[in-house]
């Protein structure tokens, strides 16, 4: 009893492992985003300044030298075709997650086989797998290029990744809404189109949001497959190499910001649809609703 | 095909014939043949698993029937989509579609139609207001109650103008004041379209309270088809008796059928009851059924029993209301239960482990059916659980 009474007593005080975890995670937050502030940081640095602190006073001049192609490689030209393969790799990759989710829903004959096939390839090391694509052209004696070896390339890694967030999605769609849309006359486009689509949306804006994510990132899948000229992601690894200026920490900084931009408007729209869905509701008619009910 | 042309009097009757649906290695319904006639109210009644949301989805047309026609006013329809039949589903989960409002939940079919926005919104609505929801037309499903979105999804059927409204299990999920509510509602609306519904369910007062034919099953076949007052009061079978409730069913082997009484052993015990016109073999089955309301509680007198009568000691005692429910233990170990009247019983209040006699009237006897059924189970022993 007296040691229940004590224990009343200090409620509210945290004991020490709180304090404990508290600096762990404190570490971690540092660690985490301690050294890509400094790129960003550094990449203000002044016309005079070099690739290490201090600061010599802050500029947009890193910025600018960025744009200046020859200064530090096509920066444009890679920016442009990142940009272009992650939008066609998200079109593909919605495409085909969506469908085949769909399709995996009925246990065909050999589901397994073609699932663990296509799964496989999440497992395998990219470099691997783009210099496998690579041989392969080189066999049947086709240039490699960006939006042909590359792109096939990423989706080897980019559909998986879809598939399975479509697993997940619709593991939790109810069947009925279908059998509800064909009740009601709905043909099978119209049920896709009118009743799956609308309600599995924000889950499809996810798998978007990979897609584009996983392939703008993407290094060891394109290395040995983007041919004659390179998407962002080797541009920067070719810049660390043979920029010696805060240019390369500026590219950090945009190519981050850009990253930052797609995740936005992906939970942006998911949220504006659930707001939408749920902000009908006028506090007046609840109350009809509870007296007419 | 629109529902209705050729016969405008009688919408929506229903029949199935030599109806088989097999899933894989389980039969979830066999040979089932059943006529339901136009517009009226029918109830699938049984436990979970009895192969009646099965009928109904193949009513519906989203299962197809292994073996076997289903007939909708006279035309099979087996392969048939569901909007081709002239029947619309309601279903457990009511499915409204959560991305729209209950206006253009009820439009939906008007939609795909092709309708126009402003012509279904108006039919929409005032479909809305046939089921009281009209003020709601703007809210979205997440946003109403249970009650609420049976009404919505009430409507939407509804506006298919079906011959045949099938509903499954609509009541299971509304609370005991609204599942009377809307009992009484799903009873006006059906009276008012005058169309047949088929509601599956495994509620007994549900299906007597509402339908005009009961269809009992029980593992993938028809136990008994007939009015409410026939299933509740005049079953066929012990299965019938047991599951409707509101009845004992006593049951054993013939030892002597002599001079209009019949002698039976059950579980030991020996019992007197009334014999039928035909009287029962030695050494058959013998079963019966006897309300609980209509049987006579005593306290023993020491006598021998009589017949029409068995004894017991009192297990449990339930105040009802109008009633008490009183649960007796016979020598053999089966249960008997007895509804006696508050007046009666507070005469001379029981208690728990008192001895009593109870003794019926030899036209309360009801005669059960044994065999063919009890036979049928013995030959189908793959009838197996559908859900």
């Amino acid at each position: 009893m007296a040691g229940a009474g004590a224990g009343h007593k200090e409620y509210g005080k945290r004991p020490w492992t709180f304090y404990a975890l508290a600096a762990f995670f404190t570490l971690f937050v540092l660690f985490l985003y301690g050294p890509m502030s400094a790129i960003y940081i550094l990449s203000f640095q002044g016309p005079t300044g070099g690739l290490t602190f201090p600061m010599q006073g802050a500029s947009l001049h890193w910025f600018t030298a960025l744009f200046e192609q020859q200064r530090t490689g096509d920066f444009a030209g890679a920016f442009t075709r990142s940009i272009t393969l992650a939008l066609i790799v998200l079109s593909l990759t919605v495409a085909f997650s969506v469908l085949a989710g769909l399709g995996f829903r009925r246990r065909f004959p050999g589901a397994s086989l073609v699932f663990y096939l296509a799964v496989a390839s999440l497992i395998m090391p990219g470099i691997l797998v783009g210099l496998g694509v690579g041989l392969t052209f080189q066999l049947f004696e086709v240039q490699t290029r960006w939006y042909l070896s590359a792109l096939g390339a990423q989706l080897t890694w980019t559909l998986p990744f879809g598939l399975l967030i479509m697993f997940a999605v619709l593991s939790r769609f109810n069947r009925a809404y279908e059998e509800a849309g064909r009740d009601l006359g709905a043909s099978n486009w119209q049920i896709f189109w009118m009743v799956v689509v609308p309600i599995v949306v924000p889950g499809i804006i996810g798998v978007a949001l990979f897609g584009f994510t996983l392939s703008y990132d993407e290094f060891p899948r394109s290395l040995l497959t983007a041919g004659a000229q390179n998407t962002l992601p080797m541009e920067i690894w070719a810049m660390t190499t043979n920029v010696t200026s805060p240019a390369l920490y500026a590219l950090g900084t945009v190519t981050t910001l850009v990253s930052f931009v797609v995740i936005a408007l992906a939970l942006g729209s998911i949220a504006l649809i659930q707001r939408r869905r749920a902000q009908r509701v006028l506090p007046v008619e609840q109350k009809a609703a509870g007296s007419q009910a | 095909m629109e529902p209705g042309k050729k016969n405008a009097t009688a919408r929506g009757s229903v029949e199935l014939a030599n109806v088989t649906k097999r899933f894989a290695d389980t039969v979830a319904v066999r040979n089932i043949n059943l006529k339901i006639p136009a517009g009226a109210y029918c109830c699938l009644l049984g436990p979970s698993g009895c192969g009646k949301t099965t009928i109904l989805r193949m009513i519906a047309g989203h299962e197809q029937p292994t073996e076997g026609a289903v007939l909708i006013d006279g035309q099979n329809v087996v392969g048939a989509p569901p909007v081709a039949r002239g029947t619309a589903m309601m279903f457990q989960s009511y499915a409204l579609f959560p991305h729209l409002s209950c206006l253009d939940n009820v439009a939906f079919n008007l939609k795909v139609r092709g309708v126009g926005k402003a012509e279904r919104h108006e039919r929409a609505a005032d479909m809305l207001s046939r089921v009281h929801m009209r003020t709601f037309a703007d809210r979205l499903p997440a946003q109403l109650s249970g009650g609420q979105q049976q009404r919505i999804a009430l409507a939407r059927s509804l506006i298919t103008n079906p011959r045949v409204l099938l509903l499954d299990e609509p009541l299971s999920a509304l609370d005991e004041f609204l599942r009377l509510q809307m009992r009484g509602e799903l009873r006006r609306i059906q009276n008012e379209f005058g169309i047949s519904f088929i509601h599956v369910t495994h509620t007994q007062m549900e299906a007597i309270a509402l339908a005009d034919m009961v269809v009992v099953m029980d593992q993938g076949h028809i136990e008994q088809a007939a009015s409410a007052r026939d299933v509740f009061d005049r079953p066929r079978t012990p299965y019938v008796a047991r599951f409707l409730g509101g009845q004992n069913v006593l049951s054993g082997t013939v030892t002597d059928a002599s001079a209009g009484v019949v002698a039976i052993d059950s579980g030991g015990q020996r019992i007197l009851i009334s014999a039928p016109d035909a009287a029962p073999a030695v050494g058959a089955t013998f079963q019966i059924a006897v309300r609980r309301d209509r049987v006579r509680l005593q306290r023993p007198t020491g006598a021998a029993l009589g017949v029409n009568m068995v004894s017991g000691r009192v297990t449990a005692i339930e105040y009802q209301g109008f009633f008490l429910k009183i649960t007796l233990e016979e020598a053999s170990g089966e249960e008997f239960v007895v509804n006696q009247s508050d007046s009666t019983f507070f005469a001379d209040p029981l208690d728990v482990g008192d001895e009593v006699v109870v003794q019926w009237q030899p036209e309360e006897v009801h005669y059960l059916t044994v065999g063919e059924q009890t036979q049928a189970r013995l030959d189908a022993p793959a009838v197996a659980r559908a859900h």
